[in-house]
């Protein structure tokens, strides 16, 4: 049915255009695929995303009052009383003991623990000197006050957990186990600002006496 | 017999040649460009929020460690975007008053979060977990770049698969010591090479081998 004459040719030419045309179109688009972003935003959310559904905006739900969790997020040591773990009482009085071992691992936990959260305000020291309440925070109290050297350690704990005065709670962000640690470590500020040097092992007598020269 | 071409033929068949072959590469090229630039990977773009939070004041003006904040970058997949309830524990006191941390105060009023924008977001098809990276030793600049320059966030990384692969086939040069992950400026110290991360990679249990399995970032 197609004469072979040139107009015939052309004819066909331009028939076959348009899916020239495609196959450039879809060769270009393959060659964008790289940029292309639809499985970016897959219909789910992500930790922190917003969502229309619900009052205050936010897709994450926070817990039911009196939740119990299934599994231990938070990965609790095993202790002999977990009550005193979580509540730093013993027998409904603030407890004077620790519900971890207190050795030397504890301490570095609770002084790494304590540069993060709390130098903020209470300084490298626990001094009550630190750079917020430079810029105006109420000062909170030096750890030597003779109030807190002899405070029972569970009240640290609890502080760290409620709140205290102008101090909010850090229970969201310091798990118990840490704030324990962190007690403790409170414990060794007390005990390093009344030192004396004789306290000291003869090796860091040494390096103190040197540092003086 | 006439000439059935203008001489004008020869150039022009050479330019729709070179244009034939040149044509689609310059536009993959482009392509490729398009994709790896700013306009495509975000970098150095600064994001509207709902409050001016800076880094730099942050971080480097009062020295607050990044755990401070983003409390649960050591154990979650998630670095923890802190609750307006982190914020008010200095500014119920400080710049109690200013009409900037407004939208911090009506939040904490209304128990409604604030609505950040997310600055650094990974495809939905890609897993990726802080704690891990934070464990084996990758300190936050290296990904997040100086934030404590930053006053407001931004992108400093493109965050494409060429970038991460970049690191997961030789994460050497950039481990380092655990203590000193979120340590900004941190250089390594002279004369130890790599010494110390090839030291740490056995140490943390990283298997450079498998850290370019397809299964590592998408599952």
């Amino acid at each position: 049915m197609n004469p072979n004459t040139p107009q015939a040719r052309a004819r066909n030419a331009a028939a076959r255009r348009p899916g020239r045309l495609a196959a450039a179109v879809a060769a270009a688009l393959l060659a964008a695929a790289p940029g292309c972003t639809d499985m970016y935003d897959q219909p789910r959310y992500e930790p922190y995303e917003a969502s229309p559904l619900f009052s205050n905006g936010a897709s994450a739900r926070t817990l039911v009052a009196g939740t119990v969790p299934r599994d231990d997020a938070r990965r609790l040591p095993a202790v002999e009383d977990r009550d005193l773990l979580l509540t730093g009482l013993k027998d409904g009085q603030l407890s004077k003991t620790s519900p971890l071992a207190v050795d030397a691992e504890l301490l570095a936990r609770g002084r790494q623990r304590y540069n993060i959260f709390c130098t903020p305000c209470h300084g490298q020291l626990g001094d009550g000197r630190g750079v917020i309440v430079q810029r105006g925070f109420s000062p909170p109290p030096n750890y030597t006050d003779p109030r807190l050297v002899e405070a029972p350690l569970g009240h640290f704990f609890k502080v760290m957990t409620e709140g205290h005065g102008a101090m909010y709670s850090f229970a969201a962000r310091v798990a118990p186990q840490d704030r324990w640690a962190i007690a403790a470590y409170i414990r060794a500020l007390q005990l390093s600002q009344g030192a004396r040097p004789a306290d000291l092992p003869a090796e860091d007598q040494q390096k103190l006496e040197g540092a003086g020269k | 017999m006439p000439q059935v071409f203008h001489p004008s033929a020869n150039t022009l068949s050479r330019v729709v040649l070179f244009g034939l072959a040149a044509g689609p590469a310059a536009l993959l090229g482009t392509m490729m460009l398009l994709v790896r630039s700013p306009f495509q990977t975000q970098v150095g773009v600064v994001r509207e929020q709902p409050v001016q939070f800076s880094h730099e004041h942050h971080v480097k003006g009062l020295g607050i460690d990044c755990r401070f904040c983003h409390s649960s970058v050591e154990t979650s997949a998630s670095a923890g975007m802190p609750p307006t309830h982190t914020c008010m524990t200095c500014h119920s006191q400080i710049w109690s008053g200013s009409p900037m941390l407004e939208p911090v105060r009506a939040s904490f009023k209304e128990q409604k979060p604030l609505a950040w924008t997310r600055v650094h977001d990974v495809p939905d098809f890609v897993y990726f977990h802080h704690g891990v990276h934070v464990q084996k030793g990758v300190g936050c600049a290296e990904c997040h770049g100086r934030i404590d320059n930053m006053p407001l966030a931004w992108r400093e990384k493109p965050l494409t698969m060429e970038w991460c692969l970049e690191c997961h086939r030789n994460p050497e040069p950039r481990l380092r010591p655990k203590d000193e992950v979120f340590v900004m400026d941190w250089t390594p110290p002279e004369g130890s090479g790599l010494e110390a991360a090839r030291e740490a990679n056995p140490k943390s249990h990283v298997e450079v081998g498998q850290l370019t399995n397809c299964s590592i970032c998408h599952r």
